[in-house]
């Protein structure tokens, strides 16, 4: 079996709160999970959900109260293991003073390339990211469009096989978000892993082989997703015309929408048959029945406003 | 250089130089084009001490306010404008990040004073139209500044690591002052005999750097030579105690969380 790409061991994260900083809160709790090599892998979750403080803690940035992870085998501490990840934090901000070329240059220097090879790829870069044309131009003149575009090129530049990117879509415009998207599939394309955070759920499930779905810092569930949302027994639609003059059933008639001289109404998969030979015994033409699929946003709406949520993040005494 | 303490050191550099802080010289330019036209008209025969004490004077405090104003939001800066967060995921360890800093803001301050030096060089040239071998001692004087710049500098860096910049700036400046006076305040507790006024004296005496050690402005001025043994055992106090503060500010440094 091969080692996954990331693995994260029962990671916990607790900050402390108050003046004296007595109090803790957890904002990540004992949260498993792996992604495997060559997955686009979204992670989802509602703001303070613990998305960002996961990303953080893979990248070294803050410490973990409990737990592990690793990437590609090595521990998160291991700072070689950089090499191995291109990371872009959440709405970036780099040295302003420089110009988009002097910034890859800059963290190009990290990755032991040559003078060559480094203006070479960087030259690349900024034309993959389509920052070509702004290449001189100091970043503090630069649009967040721009800049997110700049984060991306700086944390795909020494081709890492490993590609954290944390909420990549934000701020960007339907064309700067097509771009994002274009990207992720091409370092899919070359074999990369991509894990990125994102709030917009319809590029989740376009995107990722798989997704992990983050409430109030605890893992609500893992997998495809169209499986994470197949969890939800399946409702089935029936679209009728009821005959004039004849009633409805009392349990049709309750749930049944009117849509001009339609009615539509759902019900559970086991009970299509008998919703069917109701609507038969009253006449009703039967125009279509489909199966109706929950989607990924339907998946995340009905965790975010469950209890998962709104148990929020929880709060311990030291 | 390590290969990636050099970069961050010349970034440091390059933002310093960016945010236009070597305009300062054109103030010191100006100063001693001023004094050596003013000096020239109103001293006979002590030109060249007035001219060297004000320059050295100079390059001192200039440098002085830019190690410790630019050294307090060396690595704040970096956190609060989260331009951390990026190099940080590159294979760059904490400490590598603090030296690199420390050495891109030294560089600065050694360029800042090289160009002063030029200038005061002038203005010396100006008022005595010769140079004497006496001068040596003014280069001895300049490096005893470089040095007090380093242990500035490294002192405004780790207080950077863990606190504001305004609160950075108190606690240098503090020790700065008190290192200024570090033989007057041992001598304060020498002559109270009161034990817990000897105890604190003593302790602010071993603890703080002694500043007043790397000042060889009024020797340079009267051409007097600085012993050799001096240059040496302040080159060597001054490298063990940024040697200190460095390790001092990596350790509380590598374990703190960047929120």
């Amino acid at each position: 079996m091969s080692t996954p790409a990331i693995e994260i061991l029962g990671l916990t994260k607790d900050f402390p709160v108050g003046f004296w900083g007595k109090r803790m809160r957890r904002s990540l709790d004992n949260l498993s999970f792996q992604v495997d090599e060559g997955e686009v892998f979204g992670f989802l979750g509602p703001n303070g959900a613990g998305k960002t403080t996961t990303m953080k803690l893979l990248m070294g940035l803050i410490f973990p109260t409990s737990g592990t992870a690793r990437v590609r085998g090595s521990s998160i501490d291991d700072v070689e293991m950089h090499r191995e990840i291109g990371y872009l934090p959440e709405q970036p901000y780099f040295y302003d003073y420089l110009t988009a070329r002097e910034l890859l240059d800059y963290y190009a220097r990290f990755s032991n390339y040559s003078a060559a090879d480094r203006r070479e790829r960087v030259e690349r870069f900024l034309e993959r990211v389509g920052l070509a044309a702004a290449g001189d131009v100091q970043l503090r003149k630069f649009s967040k469009g721009m800049l997110q575009r700049a984060g991306i090129a700086q944390a795909i530049l020494h081709d890492p096989p490993v590609v954290i990117l944390d909420e990549p879509m934000s701020g960007l415009d339907p064309v700067g978000r097509r771009e994002v998207r274009d990207i992720i599939l091409e370092l899919k394309k070359q074999g990369r892993t991509v894990f990125f955070s994102t709030h917009i759920l319809s590029d989740a499930e376009m995107l990722c082989d798989r997704v992990a779905v983050l409430a109030g810092g605890k893992l609500q569930g893992v997998g495809a997703p169209g499986a994470i949302v197949s969890i939800k027994a399946h409702t089935m639609e029936i679209l009728f015309e009821p005959r004039e003059g004849r009633a409805l059933p009392v349990g049709l008639a309750e749930h049944a929408a009117r849509i001009g001289g339609r009615c539509r109404v759902e019900v559970p998969e086991n009970g299509l048959y008998g919703a069917l030979e109701q609507l038969r015994g009253c006449e009703a033409r039967i125009l279509s029945v489909s199966s109706v699929h929950p989607t990924l946003e339907d998946y995340f709406f009905r965790l975010v406003g469950g209890p998962a949520a709104s148990r929020g993040i929880e709060e311990i005494s030291r | 250089m390590s290969a990636t303490v050099g970069p961050v050191a010349i970034n440091t550099f390059r933002e310093a130089v960016r945010d236009r802080v070597l305009y300062n010289l054109v103030l010191f330019a100006l100063m001693m084009i001023g004094a050596a036209i003013l000096v020239g008209e109103i001293s006979i025969g002590i030109e060249r001490l007035v001219i060297i004490n004000l320059g050295l004077t100079a390059i001192s405090i200039f440098g002085l306010v830019m190690a410790i104003f630019i050294g307090v939001g060396l690595v704040y800066k970096e956190i609060e404008k989260r331009t951390l967060y990026s190099l940080l995921a590159k294979p760059i360890r904490r400490w590598e990040f603090l030296v690199g800093k420390y050495a891109g803001l030294l560089l600065t301050l050694a360029v800042n004073t090289a160009f002063m030096t030029l200038g005061l060089a002038v203005a010396l040239f100006y008022v005595g139209r010769h140079f004497e071998r006496s001068d040596a001692s003014i280069l001895v004087a300049i490096y005893f500044i470089l040095l007090e710049f380093a242990l500035v500098t490294a002192l405004a860096l780790f207080f950077s690591c863990f606190t504001s910049p305004m609160l950075s700036t108190l606690y240098t400046l503090g020790i700065y002052i008190t290192g200024v006076f570090a033989d007057d305040i041992r001598s304060v507790g020498d002559f109270t005999r009161n034990p817990t006024i000897l105890a604190v004296t003593r302790t602010l005496y071993y603890l703080v750097p002694n500043f007043h050690n790397f000042n060889a402005i009024a020797a340079a001025a009267h051409g007097t030579a600085i012993p050799f043994s001096l240059v040496w055992q302040n080159t060597l106090y001054a490298a063990l105690y940024v040697a200190l503060l460095l390790l001092a500010a990596s350790a509380v440094f590598s374990r703190r969380n960047l929120k």
